[in-house]
């Protein structure tokens, strides 16, 4: 599950410089510019960049989250990489084929075995069923109609549907929608899974539930994810790192906890600053390398365990907590004074400065 | 004073009025003067129009073809070959369908020869008994929906049957199977490919535009020229008459699928086809079935016009009643017609909108029941048909095929009930419609014709530009030149005078009926119902009752235009009073306004836009009414048409005409189009 462990396998997805610019002459605009593009001199000349120059790669297994506001290019970049929208220039690698150079029929194929997407809109065909609609990438794969129906109804019980196998779209609630629109992408078990702002049109309590669901899904079938948001509390509930996007730069492409210790850019120092970080930061990002010398007692704390869930415990500790990792060995120790500094200190001094 | 001007519209509409009426009082009537009357340059028009097709038909391409009788290669216009091989297969598709219905002989000649079907008498398709068809036209209601559809579908083929109306419905159903399907595939081919291709879409646009309102009747002689005389040739014009409706709901209806769902589809690893197939089109459903469903009407109001060029069937009879004025029979006729339109109409849509139940008991008996039960209705038919043999000794076989008119009839008590009417209200009838032609219809009509053309131009193109600015003026003053320039600018005043009469009447009717209903969701509901029921009866049925009343008169076709018209004038008005949102006028009556000042003030404003194209289809419905209303007697641009008909060397006067008429519509279009879609884009409406 940890980004560390899979990094040692090739990348799922690998983007080398993709730009996508919107615009009549965009191609044009594009070989004259030798590379070097400057959003402004575009937009002058009637383009829009909509993805500029994004550099990166998901590695199996990694749930890569891409956080920006509304126009910030996340879904423009999102459609790229799943080549809904044609990149204008760059190099997009799935599993090490370039997607860009596929023939219509290879995309297809690719899309038929291995790629999933969940949308905002949840994007359900109107006059299919629960039922239909989820055997419907099955069925355009030629699988025979009975094996669809049997997959289908496994997997609407998957996402906790049974039931409503023959409702239709217009008959369920929007998280009901959604669930059929998760088991829809999910139905060829595809091992990229792409989803594009899928909790974003959900009430706040059923968005909650969902992402539960949705962390549930995932612990059970490890697919390799991007996932794209406005909301950065959840791309920290959710993400194994976060890629920040603003005027189709990718500011910041690190962990939850980097991002909130160190914002790399004054954009995202904005997201950052109110971010409830005990909610966010794992005891591993506030840990000392040293090992205790004497264990007290039996207290320990898992390395990946959230700041907020064992800080009592830590808090009213006198001496350093042991960590472990997953395995149960100790690999450092947290002090108290170490979780309150974290917590509270950047911030003090900020709030002070802004009352003075 | 400028700048007022510059910023008030209604100020530029009233110095627009004045400069107009000035112009009608200043230029003297008198021939010879550009003013008063443009010459007509395009008179040649016609004339080059015939000679074209002429040589199209006659000339053009020849290649060589073998002909098996004489046994040699000839030459022949490959234009010609092509119309006669499209006639051959429609004929041949028609005669089928009819055959199996009615029963006959010429699809087996198609296959064998005359000579061979003449010596073997048995060589005969059977017609399937009317219970047959009846019963089975039930259990595909029932298969389709349930057994409301089904009931009412039995009862609408009982009802033909025991009318003695069996055999022309029949003949008519077999042309409207072919047209409709043929125009609905076509329409959704072209529809797929402008919704593809932004080049086509912009090719296909103004051809639809002009498509959609040139009058019926000027589709006839082309087709009749390109297609000779018959059912095939009418149910070709039905086809082009048919198609344009289905090719723009059918891009109408891609366009508003959300971006969203075909990525998905995309996603979901769909081929070109089965994105189309089984993503776009499906939810695209809504409005291609509103496409559907006028294909149908079309269709059917289609049915009376096609019969002037030989298609056989419902039309033709009704066509002959009413010209011998026997209105109760041309009412039972009319009555089949609007329930064959209804019946088809319910089931396509029930057919579109049918779903699969995967968890149903499988048996074999469970899937084949639908089959199953038309056999034993088929057998019990056949049977009842072969009893009827013995017990109809003499005479026809009710059990098999009620002959023509010899089913029940109610014609007599129709009948009766006009001349009651006559007899009772004769004067206050006739004085009413006196008073109507003499002091209404005929001053208006003057003053229509003592407009200079000069005046007629100020006054649209103004309007035009007052609302678009000056590409619209242009636009209006093209459509009007072409009129102007044509031998029959006399005739086009005539047409727009009754036009714009209907219109005012129909727009009166309309909105206030419309407002009213808008009040309540209730009975906004029963009011779009029966819209939607009045506008699945072809145009032509709306003239057997003004005809019952006012004879052949000009007051008999006004009150057909304003009843026929008055169906899009209400349904707009409704549409658009009812989309104003309900914050709004909650907003509203918290301001203090009362139910009132509230229309005024806030739903009339928000929904004027809408009624404004609610007004522009009452116009497009008004002018083909106008040019249907010929049939019974006008002087305008349609009567022109009809004539044209039944002239040798029509094409070109019926094409040109039915152009004149089209850009009346397209000049009236171009400017309420323009001005609603300002309004609509200023209140924030799209």
């Amino acid at each position: 599950m940890s980004s560390a462990d899979s990094k040692s396998n090739a990348p799922v997805i690998r983007c080398e410089s993709v730009y996508k610019v919107f615009g009549d002459n965009a191609a044009r605009m594009m070989r004259e510019s030798n590379g070097v593009v400057d959003a402004e001199k575009f937009q002058q000349a009637g383009c829009i960049v909509g993805v500029d120059n994004a550099s990166f790669e998901v590695f199996p297994g990694e749930l890569l989250i891409i956080m920006g506001l509304s126009g910030s290019g996340k879904s423009t970049l999102l459609r790229c990489i799943s080549r809904l929208t044609q990149a204008t220039a760059g190099k997009i690698y799935i599993e090490g084929a370039d997607i860009l150079s596929m023939s219509n029929k290879q995309l297809i194929e690719l899309r038929r075995s291995k790629m999933g997407m969940v949308f905002q809109s949840f994007a359900l065909l109107p006059h299919k069923t629960v039922l239909e609609n989820i055997a419907f990438p099955l069925q355009v794969k030629g699988v025979s109609l009975n094996d669809s129906i049997l997959r289908a109804s496994e997997m609407i019980d998957l996402v906790g549907l049974s039931g409503r196998q023959n409702y239709f779209p217009r008959q369920l609630s929007g998280g009901q929608q959604q669930r059929v629109g998760i088991a829809r992408s999910l139905a060829i078990e595809p091992d990229i899974w792409f989803l594009d702002e899928p909790f974003s049109a959900l009430d706040p309590l059923i968005r909650k539930e969902m992402q539960d669901e949705f962390l549930r899904l995932q612990s059970v079938l490890s697919k390799t994810i991007l996932f794209v948001t406005h909301d950065f509390d959840e791309a920290l509930r959710l993400a194994d790192r976060i890629a920040i996007m603003k005027d189709g730069v990718i500011e910041q492409l690190d962990t939850p906890a980097n991002i909130v210790l160190n914002p790399a850019t004054e954009y995202v120092r904005k997201f950052t600053g109110e971010v409830p970080r005990e909610k966010v930061l794992k005891i591993e990002s506030v840990m000392d390398d040293d090992i205790p010398v004497s264990v007290d007692g039996s207290l320990t704390v898992p390395k990946d365990a959230i700041v907020e869930t064992v800080a009592e415990a830590v808090l009213n500790s006198t001496a350093p907590v042991p960590v472990t990792d997953s395995g149960g060995n100790i690999v450092g120790s947290v002090r108290a004074s170490r979780v309150v500094s974290m917590l509270f200190g950047g911030r003090a001094a900020q709030s002070s400065a802004q009352s003075s | 004073m400028i700048e007022a001007l510059q910023n008030r519209k209604y100020l530029q509409f009233f110095l627009l009025v004045a400069v107009f009426l000035l112009l009608c009082l200043l230029v003297p009537q008198s021939e010879g003067n550009w003013l008063w009357r443009l010459p007509p340059l395009l008179s040649q028009l016609p004339i080059i129009i015939n000679n074209s097709v002429d040589y199209m038909m006659f000339e053009w391409w020849p290649i060589e073809v073998y002909d098996p009788d004489i046994e040699e290669y000839e030459q022949k216009p490959l234009l010609r070959e092509i119309t006669r091989g499209i006639s051959g297969v429609v004929l041949f598709l028609i005669e089928l369908v009819r055959e199996i219905l009615l029963g006959g002989v010429k699809t087996i000649v198609t296959f064998s020869g005359w000579d061979w079907a003449t010596e073997n008498q048995w060589a005969r398709w059977p017609a399937l008994p009317w219970t047959v068809v009846a019963g089975g036209a039930a259990i595909l209601g029932y298969a389709l929906s349930g057994i409301g559809l089904a009931v009412f579908v039995g009862a609408a083929c009982v009802y033909i049957a025991i009318f003695g109306q069996w055999e022309p419905s029949m003949q008519t159903l077999s042309f409207v199977l072919i047209a409709a399907p043929v125009a609905i595939l076509l329409g959704l081919a072209l529809g797929v490919w402008g919704y593809k291709s932004k080049r086509v879409e912009a090719v296909l646009n103004p051809l639809l535009n002009v498509a959609q309102i040139v009058p019926h009747f000027s589709y006839l002689i082309p087709v009749m020229v390109f297609f000779g005389i018959g059912d095939h040739a009418g149910a070709i014009a039905t086809i082009i008459f048919a198609t344009p409706p289905m090719v723009r709901l059918t891009i109408l209806g891609l366009k508003k699928v959300p971006p969203e769902v075909a990525e998905a589809g995309l996603m979901s690893g769909c081929s070109d086809w089965q994105l189309l197939r089984q993503v776009l089109i499906p939810t695209a459903r809504r409005d291609i079935l509103i496409g559907v469903n006028q294909v149908i009407m079309q269709c059917l109001a289609m049915v009376v016009i096609a019969s002037l060029i030989g298609a056989k069937g419902l039309g033709n009879d009704l066509l002959i009643a009413l010209n011998r004025l026997r209105i109760g029979l041309a009412l039972e006729i009319g009555i089949c017609i609007v329930l064959i339109a209804i019946v088809l109409d319910r089931l396509s849509l029930a057919w579109a909108n049918k779903q699969t139940d995967y968890f149903a008991d499988q048996s074999f008996r469970e899937r084949h029941k639908y089959s199953l039960w038309f056999l034993i209705v088929f057998v019990a038919g056949v049977v009842l048909a072969w009893l009827g043999s013995f017990i109809f000794r003499e005479g026809f076989n009710y059990l098999y095929l009620i002959p023509h008119n010899k089913g029940i009839t109610t014609a007599a008590f129709w009948q009766a009930g006009v001349d009651w009417i006559w007899d009772t209200f004769f004067y206050s009838l006739k004085g009413f419609n006196e008073w109507l032609i003499v002091e209404v219809l005929i001053p208006v009509k003057n003053a229509y014709l003592a407009m200079p053309v000069v005046a007629t131009f100020t006054l649209a193109m103004g309007a035009g530009f007052i609302v678009g600015g000056i590409r619209s003026a242009l636009i209006v003053g093209f459509f009007l030149l072409f009129i102007a320039l044509t031998e029959w600018w006399d005739r086009a005043l005539i047409t727009s005078y009754l036009v714009t009469m209907a219109v005012l009447i129909s727009g009166f009717i309309g909105i206030v009926v419309g407002t009213l209903c808008a009040q309540h969701a209730a009975s906004s509901r029963f009011i779009l119902t029966v819209c939607d029921t009045f506008q699945t009866f072809p145009s032509f049925i709306y003239l057997i009752p003004v005809m019952m009343l006012f004879g052949v008169t000009d007051t008999s076709v006004l009150i057909a235009i304003v009843v026929y018209s008055t169906i899009p004038a209400t349904r707009y008005t409704v549409e658009g009073l009812r989309s104003v949102p309900e914050a709004l006028h909650d907003a509203a009556s918290m301001s203090g306004v009362n139910r009132l000042q509230r229309w005024l003030s806030v739903e009339l404003p928000l929904s004027f836009p809408h009624m404004a194209l609610g007004i522009n289809q009452t116009v497009v419905f008004a002018l083909s009414m106008v040019i249907i209303g010929a049939m019974i007697g006008t002087d305008d641009l349609g009567q022109l048409i009809l004539k044209s008909l039944s002239d040798k060397a029509g094409v070109g006067n019926g094409l040109v005409l039915g152009f004149c008429v089209a850009f009346i519509g397209l000049a009236i279009d171009q400017i309420l189009r323009t001005w609603a879609n300002q309004r609509k884009q200023a209140l924030g409406m799209e």
